[in-house]
């Protein structure tokens, strides 16, 4: 069903931990849904120089949660504010359609993260980050 | 000259036996090697999903190669090729009949179990309704081949009450008789549930039913062969089996009609199955799923102390992970199957991590079912979706061994951990318990 950059990202998670002197952090998605991803960044002249992510969920939501913590690590706010899930999901070779949504979890996950980040220096982030999506679907 | 010809010749006659002993000795040593590499994989595949389907046994295989290879006659066919296949099947539907305490003339084989709930609960309804009944009963926590037959009814005009189950995953017989009403015509209870195992009141229920000449349906998918079931003594009209479950193939399977019982054919098309249910006959599957049953029911009070031990030293040892918990009544199951929640971690990522421990096992998680919402079963006996959420399904067959429980045993703990570690959730859950200490 997964790939295999999904089952290498989910048997051996990247930056999997918290983080105290987090700058920003951010959380989506709730239990009932069956997944909830927190994200803690570390900023450092506009770049993110470190990233840590905890996940509750399935294969590919602790998986996209991994790789996408890699693909923002060193990349200016700016750059990781551009990380669309699509291109979570190109690099994790594909996911099957029914796990998209974690995906867009992992994206809004970052933005959610970066969104803190502003809200700690006293800057309304709504304008930059834009509508955090908490959890896609009907969860009831 | 001659004694220099006999010296060459014994030095070759020495080589060619070092060469072979060499060989021998080589292939030997190669054999073993691939032994204990069949062994060492052999060891890391513990099948524990026997609720979601079972090995074909190898006495089932034994007697269905035979029929597979030699007995091709359509069994309709006039000739001895055809009515030898003929003479396997009716030999094959006495031994079924046997096995639920019913006549042969009351069992037609079909494709399944999905089959059989689709043909008793469609032809049912649809003969009720001729006398102007038009209400059925059922409960919420049928398998999906009942529940999606029972939406398509409400379709078309039927009435519906789906019963709710206890937080044990036992219907309440004051619930049911609460239900009744004139234009109640068919009934359909589930005898075991296929993800707890909870065994339901059939007996009672059928009783009432005969008593009001209400039509009475159950799908014992999950409880023949592993529970003593006797059509005549519990009063059921209708009773779906599946054969896959108990070491036959898939595909093969059969619904009792009682004699007398009057239900719409669901398959149209030739005179097989005494014009009830067309289609030529997969001679050998029948036969393979009626050794199949015979075995079973002929050895469940063995099986079912057997399969007990290993469930209940699977549930004990699992019960002492932190925050978990038995799902269904602890008594009221079926032999092999345990049915657990484990809060703050998702049930997907549980079966991935046991599927790289060589454990093949199932949970009523969302993500396993495709849909968002977790299984139907667990929410209906009152867990909340986080909870349901992280359930495993550990179903054993007598194929199983003690072995198998200490080794799922000494993984499953840590792998929990590991995915409570990484856990936002369980960090939630943590936190709230040390506060209400704290207080």
């Amino acid at each position: 069903m997964y790939t295999e950059q999904v089952m290498d990202h989910f048997a051996n998670p990247r930056n999997v931990g918290e983080m105290l002197d987090a700058d920003g952090v951010g959380e989506v998605g709730n239990a009932k849904c069956g997944d909830i991803m927190k994200m803690y960044i570390k900023v450092d002249n506009n770049v993110i120089t470190d990233v840590k992510f905890k996940t509750y969920g399935c294969g590919s939501a602790i998986a996209t949660s991994s790789i996408a913590t890699e693909m923002i690590k060193g990349k200016t706010i700016e750059e990781a504010l551009t990380l669309s899930n699509k291109a979570v999901v190109e690099a994790l070779g594909g996911l099957p359609t029914h796990k998209i949504h974690c995906s867009v979890l992992a994206e809004q996950s970052i933005k959610s993260a970066i969104a803190d980040f502003y809200q700690r220096q006293g800057i309304d982030p709504t304008p930059i980050v834009g509508n955090i999506v908490h959890c896609e679907g009907d969860c009831h | 000259m001659l004694s220099s010809y006999y010296t060459k010749l014994k030095t070759k006659f020495v080589q060619k036996i070092i060469v072979l002993s060499i060989e021998m000795y080589t292939k030997k040593v190669y054999i073993k090697l691939r032994k204990n590499e069949k062994r060492m994989l052999m060891e890391r595949n513990i099948y524990v999903d026997n609720a979601a389907t079972t090995r074909v046994s190898d006495e089932v295989l034994e007697v269905m190669i035979p029929v597979l290879r030699d007995e091709y006659g359509n069994p309709s066919s006039l000739y001895k090729l055809g009515s030898q296949a003929k003479a396997l099947i009716e030999a094959a539907r006495e031994k079924v009949a046997a096995a639920i305490g019913a006549q042969a003339n009351e069992i037609y084989f079909t494709s399944g179990g999905t089959e059989s709930d689709n043909w008793a609960i469609k032809g049912g309804a649809l003969n009720s309704a001729k006398k102007g009944k038009k209400h059925i009963i059922s409960t919420t926590f049928e398998h999906h081949a009942v529940l999606h037959t029972l939406n398509t009814l409400e379709k078309q005009g039927f009435e519906v009450t789906l019963l709710n189950v206890n937080t044990n995953g036992v219907i309440k017989i004051e619930d049911f008789i609460g239900a009744l009403r004139e234009d109640t015509g068919l009934v359909t209870v589930m005898y075991a549930n296929n993800e707890i195992g909870t065994i339901q009141p059939i007996a009672e229920i059928g009783a009432i039913c005969k008593e009001r000449g209400i039509l009475f349906h159950t799908d014992a998918v999950q409880a023949v062969g592993n529970v003593h079931i006797n059509v005549k003594d519990e009063n059921i009209d209708l009773l779906s089996i599946s054969g896959h479950k108990i070491h036959a193939p898939k595909g093969i399977g059969a619904l009792y009609i009682r004699r007398g019982v009057a239900i719409a054919n669901f398959i149209d098309g030739g005179a097989q199955e005494r014009n009830r249910r067309a289609g030529t006959e997969s001679t050998a599957s029948i036969v393979g799923f009626a050794r199949a049953i015979e075995i079973a029911a002929g050895t469940i009070d063995k099986r079912a102390e057997y399969l007990k031990k290993l469930r209940d030293a699977f549930i004990d040892g699992a019960l002492n992970i932190e925050r978990s918990r038995l799902n269904g009544d602890r008594e009221k199951r079926l032999p092999g199957n345990a049915n657990l929640s484990f809060e703050g971690i998702e049930g997907e990522s549980l079966l991935l991590l046991l599927d790289m421990n060589g454990i093949s096992a199932s949970s009523g998680s969302a993500c396993t079912s495709g849909s968002l919402d977790p299984s139907h079963v667990l929410l209906a006996i009152g867990l909340v979706h986080e909870v349901a959420h992280g359930s495993l399904r550990v179903t054993f067959s007598e194929e199983n061994t003690m072995e198998d429980v200490d080794y799922i045993l000494e993984k499953l703990p840590g792998i929990v951990e590991r995915l409570r570690m990484m856990s936002p959730l369980w960090e939630k859950i943590e936190k709230e318990t040390t506060t209400k200490q704290g207080v």
